[in-house]
């Protein structure tokens, strides 16, 4: 059984940057990550970020997670733990964790999670086949252990996790046979878009698809035009040659943890699911349980840094940690985070963040 | 998906749920996941639900008319993934906290 001052769950962007702005105000940081490395999305993101300079605009992902990795290793006041996933909260505050096959028992003063997502599936006849992917899992594949997925790939989804993983994939030497999305319109950066269509990829709006056909693994797709109610239209159906379906159709905020804690949830569609109550500290509404990241809302991986460094900030803080620099600091990653959802791009950000707001 | 033919179509691929079962689960009047977790073990698989749950809470909302904002949600236990009775059993406790003993 362990005493710690703050824990962080979750080794991803906002994960990072929570530890990481606790412990310059001089907190005593735990950072607790499920998998073996961290980084989170980050170590799979080869393409240069968009934003501002605050949030590293222009540099990789993969090289963004190695910086802030980097500095939080060189702390004395920071003790980092990988294979070392929460797998529970109880009432007293205590966390479980499953540690290498070991179960222990962390008692943490104040916790942020940042625990992020899990990939939305699609229902589909025959989706149980191999060959049936998440974009995530083909970015893990291609990006971090360089294995080629597939060599013919449908994707569904058009966002920019669709767009991207597609481009991705096709300079890896990986054919897109197509982009379907279900939606009227393509749902990411048209920068990505037109890149891919440039390349003569597809991209087919209000379209689904309806089958995957194989006997071991997939052959080939149906797929489908959807009605103005998304509703397939008879006789539309079409099939498309692929050795493999690309799911790229959303992201469910991994929330179990604020669940367990009972912390209040609400469920709003624009943040992906139900997602945990918070007010503008990120503290959500039990005290001392702070969140950060797509736990709270799907983003951006740079807003989800902001909000690591907000969360992280105010754990800090309310524990007697940096109350000279608190409102400067604070005040800044509140104007960065409005910059980052300003515009058309933040529409649907803003409208669940104020109906979070709401009642 | 309104057809028939969906019927066969995997919804809770750890315990192999179709999604024809599921609708004949909400027909005979097991309209919320709770329940339907209870006696179909939906959702309590490997994945605890990460890859099917907002499924089955569409297919119910779809079938039932009730939206997801007002479904009744099963509580999240703990722990979030299989651990092995070994590693709770050898779980290092403060001396004085180890109630068998007390």
């Amino acid at each position: 059984m362990e005493h710690r001052e703050i824990v962080v769950v979750g080794g991803g962007p906002a994960g990072l940057c929570a530890a990481l702005q606790a412990a310059r105000l001089g907190a005593k940081v735990l950072l607790l990550e499920g998998d073996d490395r961290l980084g989170g999305q980050l170590i799979k993101q080869t393409h240069m970020f968009f934003g501002s300079e605050k949030q590293h605009a222009g540099t990789r992902g993969v090289d963004i997670s190695a910086m802030l990795v980097k500095e939080l290793k060189s702390m004395d006041n920071v003790e980092i733990r990988t294979n070392a996933m929460v797998i529970g909260r109880y009432d007293d505050g205590a966390l479980t964790v499953d540690e290498n096959d070991e179960f222990k028992l962390i008692y943490p003063e104040k916790v942020v999670f940042a625990t992020g997502a899990s990939e939305k599936m699609l229902m589909f006849a025959n989706n149980d086949l191999p060959g049936v992917y998440g974009a995530g899992a083909v970015q893990t594949l291609m990006n971090v252990f360089g294995v080629m997925p597939a060599k013919k790939v449908l994707m569904v989804g058009a966002g920019n996790i669709g767009l991207i993983v597609s481009y991705q994939l096709m300079q890896a030497g990986v054919e897109i046979a197509a982009i379907l999305d279900a939606g009227p319109q393509i749902g990411g950066y048209l920068v990505h878009a037109s890149k891919i269509r440039r390349a003569g990829v597809p991209i087919l709006t209000r379209h689904s698809v309806k089958e995957a056909i194989g006997t071991d693994m997939v052959e080939a797709a149906v797929i489908t035009q959807l009605d103005e109610s998304w509703q397939p239209i008879e006789g539309t159906e079409k099939t498309i040659e692929c050795d493999a379906i690309c799911l790229a159709v959303g992201l469910s905020p991994f929330a179990d943890l604020f669940w367990q804690a009972g912390c209040e949830m609400k469920f709003i569609p624009e943040l992906g699911g139900h997602v945990p109550s918070r007010d503008e500290n990120m503290e959500t509404s039990i005290e001392g349980i702070y969140l950060a990241g797509d736990v709270g809302g799907i983003e951006e991986a740079s807003a989800a840094m902001v909000e690591g460094y907000l969360a992280g900030l105010n754990a800090a803080v309310s524990l007697g940690y940096g109350l000279a620099e608190a409102e400067g600091l604070r005040a800044d990653l509140k104007d960065q985070l409005n910059d980052l959802r300003s515009g058309p791009v933040g529409d649907k950000i803003r409208s669940g963040l104020a109906k979070l707001q709401d009642d | 998906m309104s057809n028939k033919e969906y019927d066969n179509t995997i919804i809770c691929r750890c315990e192999d749920i179709t999604r024809g079962e599921l609708h004949r689960w909400i027909d005979q009047g097991v309209t919320n996941l709770e329940e339907l977790k209870r006696l179909s073990r939906a959702t309590m698989g490997p994945c605890q639900g990460r890859t099917c749950r907002q499924l089955i809470l569409q297919e119910i909302a779809a079938r039932t008319g009730v939206p997801i904002s007002e479904a009744i949600i099963p509580s999240y236990r703990q722990p979030l993934r299989g651990v092995t009775l070994g590693a709770i059993a050898d779980m290092k406790l403060d001396e004085e906290e180890k109630p068998h003993e007390k």
